[in-house]
Parts: C-alpha cells; structure tokens; sequence
C-alpha cells in the first residue's frame, strides 16, 4: 500500500496543472490520426528536461494514458485508427458513428477505457513482482505459438466469410516481408527506396482504413446533392455508465485479455484490442451484431488497450528492459534524469517511481472526465457533408502518414495500400485481419528463426517448440481457436444465401 | 509613388544580392536538422538529444538542432537517405554509428560506402561487453570459452542483429578464443537481446556497456568482459578481453558522433567541426549523458577520419570470411 503515501504528491498544484496538461494534450495528440502514443511520449521529452524527475514523469504518464484512450476518438469519428491498439474498436465503434451514435460509441470507449486501464495499473501497483516473472516466460517459441494464435483469430474477424479473411490475412503477411529482413538484413520485394524499411504499420493502418472510405465518400458526393445527413443522437452519460456495467461479460473479457497480453513484451500492445474483440465475439450469445455497431465490441476493444498500459510498464519498471516502444520513449525519459529503472528506481526513489504510477491512475479518471465531456461535441462530426468530410479526412490522412517519420515514401505506401483497399473491400474483403496480418508476420518470422537457431545450437527444433507446458498451453489454444471458427462457418453456411458471400 | 516601389525593389535586390556575395559567413540562419537513424527512445536517440540541446546557445550554433528520426533495417534506412536524398546543404546532419554503417556497406545492398559521408565530430563511445544471467555458472570468459570448447557450436548468446557492433565482437571472440559459438541476433534491438539473457533463453549476450551497467545495477546480470583495450570508468572491476587472453581490439566499440553528407560546402563542414566538439564539451551535457550511463567520448573531425579509415581497414578483413 506503499503507493497511497504518495497519492498526495500528485495534488501538488504544480503536479496537478502538469497533469491536466498530459491527460489533455493526450486526448488531442491521440486523436490526430498518425500521432501514435510512442511519437506523442517522444514529443513531450524535451519538454521535461526542465522539469523535476517526479514531475516529468508526471506529464509522460498522463500523456501516455490518454493517447491510448484518444486514438479511439479517430478510430470511431473518421475509421482511421491512430495506432494498431485502436484496430478494433473501428470495427463496431465507426458503424455506431454512422448510425448517429457516435457520442454513445465515444462515451462507451472512453468509460470502458477507465475501467480497464485502473484495473491495469492496479496490477502494476500490487502485482509487479509476479508479472515480471510472467513478462520473461515468453521465449522465441512461445512467442511464435502467440503469434501463430493471432493468425488464427484473422479467420473469423470482420469479413464475409472465413476463406476471405484468411485471404486478407495472407496479403497482410506478404506485405510484412517487404523490406529489409530484420535478423538477416536480406532484402526482399524492395522495388522502390519508400519500401527499404518495409511496410510502416502506421501508414498502412491510415490508408487501409481511411482512404476507402475516402473514395465512397467522394463517389456519394457525386450521386446526390442532397447529402445524407445523419442525426447525432444525445446521449445521456448515466445511460452509456449503465450500458458499460451491463456488458459485463465484454468488459471483463477486454480487460482481462488486455492486462494478461499487454504484459508480453512486443507482441502486447498491438494484438491486445484485437484478441479480446474475438474473445468476446465468441464467447457473446450475440455474436452475430458485433460488426454491425454493437456495443460489447466498443467496450471488449477499448477496456483491452488501455487494460494494457499498466502490465507494459512492468518488464520496464522491473527489469530495466522496455517491453514496447513506448516504454522505450519512458526509459529514455527516465534516463536524462538519472534515474535507472529497476530495484534502484524503487528503492532510492520512491517519491518518483510511485508519484509516477499514482498519475497513471489519476489520469485514467481525469482522462474518463474530459473524453465524456467532449463526446457530445465530438460526435457533431459525423453532420459534415460528405464531400466536405472527404477531404479533410484525406488530408488527415497524409498529414498523418507523412509525419511518422517525416518521409513521402510512407504517403506513397498509404495511397497505394489505400487504393487496393478499396477495391478488395467491393469484394468483401476486409482490413482488419490484413492489418493484422501485416503485424504479426514480423512476430512469427524473427521469432521462428530465433527459436530454430537456439533449438538447432542446444536441441532440436521438435523438442524446443512442442515441449513444455507453455508451449502445448498455447498449440491447444490455437486449435481450439481454428476447430471452432470451422465450427461456427459450417454451421452458419446453412443459413447464408450465395449473395451474402459475394458481399 | 511608382518611383518609391521601384526603389524599394532595388533595394530589396541589393540586400539579397549581398547575401548571396557572403556566401556561407551567416550559417546557420535557420534550425538544423539531425537525422537519426534509429527510433525514438533507442540509445543513439536518447544521447542525441541530450548531447545537441544546447546547440541553441550564443557561444554554440545559436540556432536549435531537431532530430528526425529513419528507423529502419538497422539502419540502413536513415543512412540511404542521407547518402541520396538529403540535401548537401548544411541544415541536414546525420548521427553515425561505427561499426555499424561500415559494416553494412562491406556487406553490401546500400547506396552508401564510408565516402557518402564527412565526419564532423564523435560524442560517444559506447563498448560492447559480454554479459550472462545473475544466476549463471559461467564467472569469467575463460569459463565461457572451456563451455565452447565442450560444446562446440553450443554456447548461444544473443546480440542486437548481424553487421552491428554486437555481431563484430561475437566474430572477433570466435576468432581469438578458436571455438565455433552460436550467435543468436535479436530482431528487437540490444533491449530484446538483453531480454533474452536475463530471461534464460540464452546462455549469455554481447552488449552495450551502458545497458549492461543498468542490469547489472538492478540485480540482474554479471558482466565478464569488455570488447575495449581498456577497463571503462562505468565498471572498473570488469577486465577486458585482452587482460583475460584474448586477442580483441576496441573494433566492435559502438562509436556516436556527427556527420554530414558529401558534398556539403567546405565553409559549413570548417564551422561545425569548430563548434559541434565545443558543443558535446558543455558541463550540462555532460552532466545529463553520464547521470544516464552514457560514456562519453570527444573526438574532432581528424579524429574521426583517422578512425573511419582504421575502422575500414578491419572491419574488410574480419568480414571477408563470411
């Protein structure tokens, strides 16, 4: 209970304004498509190298929180999603919008954001010691088995049929080989120097997203004068709060898929929202409205990514070893003033290391606060015409690809990747298991070779990769996870006419 | 009224004709830019913006430095950019890092060699050193070496990826101890490798001296060696290869420090290698790099040049067997 000592510290008048700056400027910075919460950690850096450690983390923590939580806001308002975290949540989040329930969708992301991310870092305040044993089980194998469990949940996300996802899934992963191989440093399919790098996740996700929807937008334009107007729907907060507690089911899923997976350095983060969105597909008697503007998606998707920002910290705050890019950004933060991460940071520095983790916390509620309060005003976006609507969500788009790493290569990725899009998508193919595919390639790949080399230097390849509980934990989940999505596409195909399939 | 135009025009014209005649005596009138060719957080990042926030100050540049960051590849993104794309110009500097981009272009696949670039000056020297899990067996190299011999091909310690620092000190150990190791590259950078050891998937690890400090203060690594010809101020009581028989230069030290593309003006490149070394000497700065861990190593631009020329020399015979 040590951290309810310093539970004051951040009421300081000074560390509170420092707060409300991080939780605020989060929500903004997370919103604009492309600003992912790794770049907006790394843009508040400089700005804290005037400041105390305490208060420097202040202003990161709170900052990191909110990001997370705002990049639903794109997500919902204009189907970008800002980061792989908020894949999911356009899937239900963005057809709620368009059904004029985008404030409810907003109240409900950012209620279920809370609630999963105070439980997550409550694990880190209580639960750090036997999480960084957790964090460093995952070895190459396990890490592959992950993936390959991600694999199996492309199948049955978001598309017409199981053969379709399984198919955008596949140009997910042979998109993720292009570049140069990170173990290796072969080159592969690098036709153009914008490619060297291989495939930005961050312009991808804003093309495949945003710019199909960009095109439809255009061509409706075209066909009526008289726009569609779509009514935004008030929505009183106290209903959104009985409807998040209600979902019960969704909410426990979201936050508890996200706390265990976002612990697991690498893989976490990216995959959290969109396994606990499968999780609870599956495991809801209403399985059959998530996709169509269903509110247990919304909630399963957002309590799972920032259930994940606590646990993410631990291998960091532990061992010294940042887990995700973004505690990457914090250890750097850490770093300038001194402080090292580890016993060292708990021991000599309490003040900091608490006073950090307590604005977490505090920026959750006050992150919950703000977010509801614009939802209202935020949800009047879905009122613009479309014509007008295209074009800045076009320009956000190449605002947000150019700057991710200041390069027009990755404008180039975004248009193109964009453009086939749209044409995959008439055919009832959809983005989300090929954005998924292209972030878990990399995953599988590296961590297949690692293993093979480890196994090929001490054992053999059959022993290191199907021995040990944690292995054959995860190859029973994976199968369990394909027999039942085969299960639920044969048992549907009866009822599904031959029109329904061609989408 | 049409009189007073047209001398205002001519005036206009005399002013930027004037500046055009002066050439380069008013660089820098505008904020430089450093690119990095690693992400945001990374250890060449971090020491990046420490070591040029004070290029603002009268006595340094006077303008600000920001830093972009390439990541990619290794970086081989950020250096290919630098070499064919950024502009000569004096605005555009690039953040090296020895061994790495000259190792990359022996093994080839890069528009760029050590000629794509002119050194300005170094701020850090960063040496790689061998590390094993807290609870290892393993005390000092020459147990790690016997384990070797036992088994050939069968010692695996992990390192940041191939033709990087890490990679050019497991071949340099391989070479000087006589034994075939198993060197497991890490597609995450030196965190993933460091990982990798603490967590017992691997026997040890080769890296930087700075992250292994920072394991070793929370408790969990030991280190045995430092691929340096001398002990480091950060761990005095680690010997180096050599004290422990092994014939190992300081060819894998990951040097840091600041360059700019071929091409850029004579003028310019004179100025920044007056000031930049200047810059890194400020007592802030060095402050903020060693409170982080980072060691610091000054060198000018002939320095540097010398240094690139050995490095060459090297790193062209030690990667010639693979």
């Amino acid at each position: 209970m040590e951290f309810v000592g310093y539970l004051g510290d951040v009421f300081l008048p000074f560390n509170f304004l420092l707060l409300l700056l991080g939780t605020i400027g989060g929500l903004i910075l997370g919103a604009t498509p492309g600003l992912s919460p790794t770049m907006a950690v790394a843009l508040l850096i400089p700005f804290t190298f005037q400041l105390a450690p305490a208060q420097g983390l202040i202003l990161l923590g709170a900052a990191y929180t909110s990001t997370v939580a705002g990049g639903a806001v794109s997500a919902i308002l204009l189907k970008i999603p800002g980061a792989p975290a908020n894949i999911a949540t356009t899937l239900d989040g963005h057809t709620m919008a368009q059904k004029g329930q985008g404030a409810k969708a907003l109240q409900l992301s950012f209620l279920a954001s809370a609630v999963g991310g105070i439980f997550g870092v409550l694990l880190l305040i209580f639960l750090t010691p036997v999480l960084a044993k957790w964090a460093l089980a995952f070895g190459p194998s396990h890490l592959f088995w992950l993936a390959i469990l991600g694999v199996t949940v492309i199948g049955t996300l978001d598309s017409s049929s199981v053969v379709k996802g399984l198919l955008s899934g596949c140009i997910g992963l042979w998109l993720a080989t292009i570049g140069f191989d990170d173990i290796m440093g072969a080159q592969r399919f690098i036709f153009h120097p914008a490619l060297g790098g291989g495939i930005n996740v961050i312009p991808a996700l804003i093309g495949l997203f945003a710019i199909p929807q960009v095109i439809t937008m255009f061509a409706k334009g075209r066909a009526s004068t008289a726009a569609e107007v779509i009514v935004v729907q008030k929505s009183p907060i106290k209903e959104a709060i009985a409807e998040v507690f209600k979902r019960k089911r969704a909410l426990a899923i979201g936050t508890g898929v996200g706390s265990i997976i976002g612990l697991i350095p690498g893989v976490g983060g990216q995959i959290a929202g969109l396994v606990a969105y499968d999780q609870s597909k599956k495991f809801s008697p209403e399985a059959e409205k998530f996709g169509t503007g269903h509110s247990e998606g919304v909630i399963a998707a957002e309590a799972a990514n920032n259930a994940m920002v606590g646990p993410s910290l631990v291998p960091l705050l532990t061992l010294s070893i940042p887990g995700s890019p973004t505690a990457a950004v914090l250890l750097g933060g850490l770093l300038i003033h001194g402080i090292f991460p580890g016993s060292d940071l708990f021991d000599n520095h309490p003040d900091v290391a608490w006073t950090f983790i307590n604005s977490m916390l505090i920026g959750q509620v006050l992150m919950c606060i703000f977010g509801l309060y614009v939802a209202g005003l935020a949800a009047s976006v879905a009122r613009v015409p479309h014509s007008v609507m295209a074009a800045v969500v076009l320009g956000l788009a190449v605002f947000g690809s150019y700057s991710v790493q200041n390069s027009m290569g990755d404008v180039y990725v975004m248009a193109t990747l964009g453009v086939g899009m749209y044409f995959l998508e008439r055919f009832g193919f959809s983005a989300a298991p090929l954005v998924l595919g292209l972030i878990l390639g990399p995953i599988a790949e590296a961590n297949f070779i690692q293993g093979s080399m480890i196994a090929n230097a001490t054992s053999s390849i059959t022993s290191y990769f199907f021995t040990g509980p944690l292995n054959l934990t995860l190859i029973a989940i994976v199968v369990a996870s394909v027999g039942y999505s085969f299960w639920m596409e044969l048992r549907s195909r009866r009822y599904t006419s031959k029109e329904e399939i061609m989408g | 009224m049409k009189k007073w135009i047209a001398g205002a025009a001519t005036a206009l014209m005399t002013l930027t004709g004037a500046a055009f005649a002066e050439g380069h005596g008013d660089y820098p009138d505008r904020p430089i830019m450093l690119m990095v060719s690693y992400g945001a957080g990374g250890a060449t990042d971090f020491q990046a913006r420490i070591v040029t926030m004070t290029a603002g100050n009268e006595d340094a540049l006077g303008v600000p430095i920001a830093i972009i960051n390439k990541p990619g590849a290794g970086g081989r993104v950020g250096w290919n950019w630098l070499a064919s794309q950024a502009e000569a110009d004096g605005y555009t500097l690039g953040a090296y890092n020895i061994p790495h981009f000259i190792a990359q272009s022996i093994e080839g696949g890069v528009s760029y060699t050590a000629d794509s670039f002119e050194p300005i000056a170094n701020w850090g020297a960063d040496p790689a050193v061998f590390v094993v899990a807290a609870d290892s067996p393993f005390n000092s190299m020459q147990d790690v070496v016997d384990y070797a011999k036992e088994n050939p091909g069968g010692l695996t310690f992990s390192g940041a990826g191939l033709f990087v620092g890490h990679h050019i000190a497991a071949l340099q150990l391989e070479k000087a101890a006589g034994v075939k190791l198993a060197y497991i590259p890490s597609n995450a950078g030196g965190a993933g490798a460091m990982k990798s050891v603490i967590a017992g998937e691997v026997l040890g690890g080769v890296n930087n001296l700075s992250d292994a400090f920072r394991a070793r203060e929370a408790g969990n690594v030991k280190v045995l060696g430092v691929f340096d010809l001398e002990r480091n101020s950060f761990m005095e009581d680690v010997p180096t290869m050599a004290e422990q028989g092994f014939d190992i230069d300081n060819a894998s030290v990951n040097f840091r420090g600041v360059m700019v593309p071929k091409g850029t003006p004579q003028p310019v490149i004179d100025h920044l290698a007056a000031v930049v070394p200047t810059m890194f000497e400020n007592s802030s700065v060095q402050g903020k790099m060693s409170a982080g861990g980072s060691p610091m190593h000054v060198m000018t631009r002939e320095e540097v040049q010398e240094m690139w020329t050995a490095r060459q020399a090297t790193l062209q015979e030690l990667l010639a067997g693979l």
